[in-house]
This record gives structure tokens, sequence and C-alpha cells, in this order.
């Protein structure tokens, strides 16, 4: 038998008993690394579970984000989860399967073949053995390593896997108290945290008894260096405190952005790591395209401000958090900390939507400091509104210039393309860095360290995406990254893809038209990749969309399209927009090919969900600087797209039931966008290559 | 440091009578979800401008986070977990499960109160009343869609339970 090649969550975290176990009756432990952010994933790896295993999904008992207990595997992101933790568990539950019917298979004197799993009871010829897993459970040893060597189940034969099952999750989310902010402790001690102005900035001196003052109850300030903490029983008056605080603080030094740091111009002329990906000579002939595309800083605007526990016995730290990546976090906590790793237990707990680095690792090293500081104490840190929004890591602005050679038939003739970039992934640990800003703030605390790009190996950072999905001559593929930022960039759903796929897309839309073509021929016209052509001529049938549509009459469609990540799930849209000083998107389609696709509605809630936030960050989303600080201290300065404004989404995944899963969390962004800007080009007459399309930007094309 | 006298008031919370310190302003949502033990009702931005936190003052949609718990003395304050025995707010909750109207769910809480408050009102609202009555609140994951759907699966649902 051939071995199937092990996933690398199941490589890293070989043995079985990682994964599951069967030590309550009736109940099966499934055990993930994998975390939920509100995206459904462990409805999806129950399922895939459960239809290996062959028994039914309310038997599962799913232990999710446990550092020390769980797998480790990393961080919940990249639109990886369904592949890896869902393709471990795959191999895993289909190899446990096949240990306890082989056992039954000797104890019966029969073939194992004889032999099926009926909700976790074994039968025979379809008649009851009286063995299931539990009674069997002390006779296999699951401490050993998987061999990837049992064959799961065909596709033909699921029965769960490919069915929306509803979420498990949101009963409780409707109800009443599932998240980590709803967490009660004894003895609980209420924290706020002042948060830098930016960077490296000093603290001046604060007069702590106007902080007292303001409290009326009695607090406790935590200052060490420039990190400040406000202490006590009775959370409103800890937070009248800091609210005094933040108001009262002078700060100085560190690296203090200028105003126009959020403009592609001062992005482009700062020193920059330069790295050729692909070469690619530009042609002789034919007349020379080119066109630069941004976009600025987006704010993860989660709904609910970041929040932790932790608590310290002298020996040991507890701490509770929403992060991403409890493992990776164990690890900068105990460093920062000066703590041994296994000193340190990091469990995650739910919380409002995340999608990507935001400021849950900063809340859980706050907690953590603080709990240190008090001992026999649960230390509960809340952060404000305006802590999530400035003090969260941002996503980062880019500037992404194409060029084209229009060769015969309007065909690219040569590419390239060159992004400017700011750092995609600053997340605890990445580059050997603590990366946790209260850190930052504590005396002594080391010097900053520039740090690199994301790993090819992990998609890519600035250069998701950057490679064209067309059939084009030798790309020229040239990153210009910003290392030394001033404004801390991270981790935001789809990374650089967002951006490349606007810019690319856009210039494709902006090369059609100089071809006299079609976007949507033109796009066909270059692409072999049967699926990428299905998924295209899906989304224009699904749209009813027509070559003659005119142009410059205030109401148009745009295409976007592509395979995010150029490995993961293929999406095509189209938008409808409707503009008079503002655009209006007033409805999308989509077709995405995700491969088999693990529950149907949870993976239309993802698209769908992507769509109206990539609609957003297109129309709405940039944060501007002023003396330093981020502009956006309440929603009022940051707006997002409301129910008013929300488009119609339409979405049809194609029928690859055959072909393994892919990834979709993050698929929407980078067509959207496109979609939109390639539809407001049209309707505008005139097209704007800097994101957001904002009221100003439509105005001053108009004029 | 000026010490903090009671300020004792009394309302009713879910149809129960309660009787809470509201000294030095402390805001609705901070005694819902503290002294009283009413997590459904969220803490989102403390300005009144995102709606995690509404709850029903006397039928009315109110933001509890920044409002002083004192102002609601002698009125009647509904929350999520008053599903329990409110007929509507529990066909809102079964359509929102129906439709699995949410992704992070952390916005639902206050949307699903404005909806009741909707439904008192208007018992057969269309989109664009939806809509509207729900613009106050901020949804990141997207949701929206299916949230509209859903108040209208639950509208629905209760026009046909109260119809012959």
């Amino acid at each position: 038998m051939i071995a199937n090649q092990l996933p690398r969550s199941l490589a890293d975290n070989p043995r079985l008993d990682a994964w599951i176990g069967f030590d309550r009756p009736g109940q099966v432990r499934i055990s993930t690394g994998k975390v939920e952010l509100g995206q459904g994933v462990l409805t999806a790896i129950a399922q895939i579970a459960a239809e290996e295993l062959d028994v039914a999904p309310t038997r599962l008992r799913l232990v999710s984000g446990e550092a020390g207990e769980g797998p480790n595997e990393g961080y919940t992101a990249g639109s990886y989860s369904v592949e890896n933790s869902g393709g471990a568990l795959r191999i895993v539950c289909a190899e446990v399967r096949a240990l306890f019917l082989e056992r039954t298979a000797v104890l019966l004197d029969c073939a194992a073949e004889e032999l099926d799993v009926d909700d976790g009871a074994f039968r025979r010829d379809g008649r009851p053995t009286g063995f299931d897993y539990w009674r069997l459970a002390g006779d296999i040893d699951l401490s050993r390593e998987a061999t990837g060597g049992a064959s799961p189940k065909p596709v033909a034969a699921y029965r769960l896997v490919g069915r929306s099952l509803p979420r498990t999750d949101l009963p409780e989310k409707i109800g009443g108290g599932a998240f980590i902010h709803d967490m009660r402790m004894p003895d609980l001690l209420h924290a706020r945290v002042l948060r830098q102005a930016w960077r490296g900035a000093v603290l001046g001196a604060l007069d702590e008894r106007a902080l007292h003052r303001a409290a009326r109850r009695t607090i406790e300030v935590v200052r060490e260096g420039s990190f400040l903490a406000l202490l006590g029983d009775d959370e409103a008056s800890v937070e009248a405190a800091a609210a005094v605080a933040r108001e009262k603080a002078t700060w100085s030094g560190g690296e203090r952005p200028p105003d126009e740091v959020a403009d592609a111009g001062w992005l482009m002329a700062q020193p920059t790591v330069e790295r050729v990906i692909a070469e690619g000579e530009p042609a002789e002939a034919g007349e020379k395209i080119e066109a630069t595309y941004s976009r600025g800083f987006i704010a993860h605007a989660s709904i609910g401000p970041s929040c932790a526990l932790a608590h310290w016995d002298g020996t040991r730290l507890d701490v509770w958090t929403h992060s991403q990546g409890v493992y990776p976090l164990r690890q900068s906590l105990a460093r920062a900390l000066g703590l041994d790793p296994g000193a340190v237990a990091v469990r995650h707990r739910q919380a409002a939507g995340c999608y990507g680095h935001n400021g849950a690792d900063d809340a859980a090293f706050d907690a953590a400091l603080l709990a240190t500081r008090r001992p026999g104490r649960t230390v509960r840190v809340q952060w404000t509104r305006a802590d999530e929004l400035t003090a969260s890591p941002f996503g980062a602005p880019m500037a992404v210039r194409l060029r084209a050679a229009l060769g015969p038939q309007g065909r690219p003739a040569d590419w390239g393309i060159e992004i400017w970039s700011a750092p995609h992934g600053q997340r605890p640990g990445m580059h050997g860095v603590v990366n946790l800003i209260g850190a930052e703030a504590l005396p002594g605390a080391p010097p900053r360290v520039p740090p690199g790009d994301v790993p090819d190996a992990n998609g890519f950072g600035s250069a998701r995406n950057a490679h064209a999905p067309y059939d084009l001559p030798a790309q020229r593929i040239v990153t210009h990254f910003v290392a030394g930022h001033p404004v801390r960039t991270s981790s935001l759903r789809g990374l650089g893809a967002f951006a490349n796929v606007f810019a690319i897309e856009s210039f494709i839309d902006e090369l059609a038209e100089a071809a006299g073509r079609d976007p949507v021929a033109y796009r066909l016209s270059l692409l072999a990749d049967p699926r990428a052509r299905a998924t295209i001529e899906a989304v224009a049938a699904m749209a009813g969309w027509s070559p003659d549509a005119p142009a410059g009459e205030g109401t148009a469609k745009g295409i976007g399209f592509s395979r995010y990540k150029n490995k993961a799930a293929y999406m095509a849209a189209i938008a409808e927009v409707e503009l008079d000083e503002e655009v209006r998107v007033t409805r999308v389609w989509c077709a995405v090919d995700a491969g088999l696709v693990i529950n149907p509605d949870g993976a239309a809630n993802q698209v769908e969900g992507g769509v109206v936030q990539a609609a957003s960050w297109a129309l709405k989303e940039s944060v501007r600087f002023q003396d330093g600080r981020a502009g956006c201290v309440q929603w009022d300065d940051y707006p997002i797209l409301r129910f008013s404004e929300v488009p119609a989404v339409e979405i049809r995944f194609m029928d690859m039931a055959s072909e393994p899963p892919l990834g979709l969390g993050e698929v929407a962004q980078g067509p959207t966008a496109a979609a939109i800007g390639n539809a407001v080009a049209r309707a505008l007459g005139a097209r704007i290559r800097d994101l957001p399309l904002s009221r100003d930007r439509i105005i001053e094309a108009l004029l | 440091m000026s010490a903090l006298a009671p300020q004792m008031v009394r309302f009713t919370v879910n149809g129960q009578g309660v009787e809470v310190d509201a000294a030095g302003d402390v805001p609705l949502l901070a005694v819902l979800r503290g002294e009283l033990g009413l997590t459904g009702s969220r803490f989102g931005c403390g300005l009144e401008q995102c709606g995690a936190c509404t709850v029903l003052v006397d039928g009315e949609p109110a933001y509890a986070c920044s409002r002083p718990a004192w102002s609601v003395a002698d009125r009647s304050v509904a929350t999520i977990e008053a599903a329990e025995h409110d007929l509507v707010l529990a066909a809102l909750r079964r359509a929102f499960l129906d439709e699995q109207a949410g992704q992070c769910g952390y916005c639902l809480s206050g949307i699903i109160l404005s909806a009741r408050a909707l439904l008192a009102r208007e018992p057969s609202p269309d989109r664009p009343a939806i809509v509207a009555a729900l613009d106050r609140h901020l949804c990141r994951c997207g949701a929206h869609n299916r949230i509209v759907r859903a108040v209208q699966r639950a509208a629905a649902r209760l026009a046909e339970e109260v119809a012959p």
C-alpha cells in the first residue's frame, strides 16, 4: 500500500493520541490546533472526523487551541485549516477506525472487510457485534505515530462531508456568554493599559494623584518604563482613571511616523530591501503600458475589543486568550517574561471576528505581565475601542506598479510587476522577535529588529498573488520591502493578495481596453487552465455579462479573478455599481472552485463575508495619521460598510467534489476589490488606481 | 480620593425586579454584565456607535454602553436573555440559527433586540424597513444579508403562528 503523503500538521504532530481519544464513554475527543474565529472551522473539522470514524457528530468533543495539550499547528491563518488540520484528521481518523476494526476482526476471528461501523458500534455483515470504540479503547494504544497507511473514505461514500451542517458554536453566541469577554473568575482584578502613542514612544512624567482622583475608588497604578497600567476591583473606576491617563500622557522619542506616512508616494520613497522573485526581459516592440495602484493602512476593526485573562501563582502562569496561535504566543510570553515555556499554559477562548494578527496577543501579554506583578489574582485586561482601532497592527500599505507591452492580437508581449510594501507578518515569534507591544514599552526592551517578509513557503507576504494567473511571457516580479516602516503592520486577511489582485486585475482591464477587447473574452484568451476558465465563464453567465455594455453611464459591471495564493481556491467575481459622487455596490456575483467543499453553507458564509468586507475596504477604509498617531480612535473616524450599503451577493460553487479541498477563507478579498474597481472605471469612464474609491476621489475624477 | 456613596436604583430586567448600586454614573452595560451576570449584551465601543450593547428600554432599542444605570430607574429593560420567555425573541433566535445568520456572533444579540423592537412596531416589515432598523448596528464579518433574511423569516413564521 502506498502511504498518503502526510499533511504538514500531521508531520509536525505524528502521534495519533495528539488528535483523538476515547477517554469518556460514548464520546470522542478530537483535538485541533486550529481555533474558531467565527469562520466555522470547528464545525467543518468535526464533519471530517465524524465522517471517517462513522460516529454521529454530536459524539465529538472538540478541544481547540490548548498549548501544551493539543497538536501544535502554529497559527490559524492563511486559509490552511481545512487543508492542514482537516487533512491530518482525515488520515488520523481513517487510521484509528482501521486499527479498531482490525482488533475486532481478531477477536471475532473474521476478516476486517466483513466489518463496518454504525455510530461508533462495530457490525459484522450489518449485525451488532457487541464491540465499539469505547469498549476496545483500552486494547488499542494510540500513543503511536500515524503511518498514513489507511485509506480515507472515497468521496462517493460521504454522508456528512459536503452537507451544510449548522455551526456548533452559534447557539451559545446568540444566547449569552460564549466569549472570552464573558469569563467569570473569582477574585478578578480589572486592568487597562495605556498604549504608546507610536512605536518606541517614551512616556513622560504623569501625576498619579490625578488618576486616583478620577477613579473615586481604590485603584493601583503599575508603571514600568513606558508601560502604564491601572488595576482595581471595580472596572468602571479603572476605566475612569485610564481615560485621564490617556488624556494627560505626554510622549517623546521613538519612531514617530510623519503625517504623509499613508501616502503611496511616501512608501515608494523609503529605503527598501529589493528582491527579484522572477526574471523576465522586457519585449522590444509593442505599445508600452504602465500603471501604479495602491492601498493604504487597513484596520482589523473587530467588533469586540481585545481581551485576555491571566493568573500567576508564583510558579505557573495561566493565560486565556483569543490569539490565532497559542503555541507561538506561549513561546513569546515565556521569553518576554523570562519564564520556562513549560510553566506557561495558554488556552484559546473565542472572541469577536478575527481576520488576521490583531490585538489578541498583545492583550494576552498585558494580562500575563500584570498577573506576575499581582500573584494570586486573575487579571483581566480589556482593550478600549480606541486601543482596538489604533494599537492592533494594521494591514500593510502597498503600491503596485505594472507594465506590459501589447503584442499581436493585443496580447501582452511582456509583463512586469513591482511591489512596494510594509511588512505583512510581525506575529509573536516571527523573525525571532517577541513582537508584543507591551513588552516593547518595558525598561530595557531590546532595540527593534526590522522584520523580514512572510516566507515563500507560507504563500508569500508582499508577493502573495504577485504572479498573474494568466498565460503570459516570462513575468518579472520584484518586491521593494520597507522593513523599517515606523508603523506596526502585520497579517490581515489575504496579506499582499488584496492589493496585488486589485492591481493585476485592474491592469488586465486596462490592457483589454487598449486592445479593444471585452474584459471577459480577453481574460479567457489568456487562460488555458480549465478550472480558471470554467470559473470565469460561470460568473459571466450568472451575471448576464454583456460585452456591449456602454461605459460612462453611471452604472456598470466589472470583473475580477484570482486563484488565492496561486494554489488555493479559485474565484471570479462580477460587481455591479451605481455612482454619482459616491459608489454604491448593488450586486456581486461569485463563482468559486474550492474543490471538495466540506460544508457548502459555511463556505458560502465565508465567501459572502469576504465579499462584504472587501467591498468595505475598497470603498471606505484607510487610516490617516496626524501628529504621529493613527487618526481612527472611534468608529466615526473609521466608517465601515453598513446594512444600507451592503450589496446583494450570489455565490455558486463549482461542482468539483472529486478534487481535494482548497482553502477559501480569504479567496474573496482580491477579486471583489478588482471587480468593484473595474466596474467603477467603466461606470465613471475614468480609472481610479488608489484605494479606497472614496467620495473625494470620485469627485476628483469627475472634474 | 472622594469615596463614592452607594446609589441604589430599582428597575426590571427581563421581567424581574432588581435593585443595584448605580453610583458614579456606572454604565447600564457594566451593571448588566457585571452585577447581574447577563453577559449576552456586548461591549463594543462604549461610544454608542456600533450597537453591540443594544438592549430594550421600555421596548425601544437603547445603547447600554454609556448611559448611566440610574437612567433606567423604575423602567423595564430587556436583554437577549429574555428569549427564554419572549416568544418573538425566541422566534428571532431560531430564525437566526435556521439562516446561520452570523459568523463571529458578537454583534448578534444587539441586532436581535433591535429586530424585536421592529417586529413589535411592524409585524411584517419589508426589506428596506429591516435595513433601516438595523443600520445603527455594525457587523464586521459581513453577515448582513443573512441577518436581514433571518428577520424576514422570523416575521413570516410569527405571522403563520398568529394566523387562524
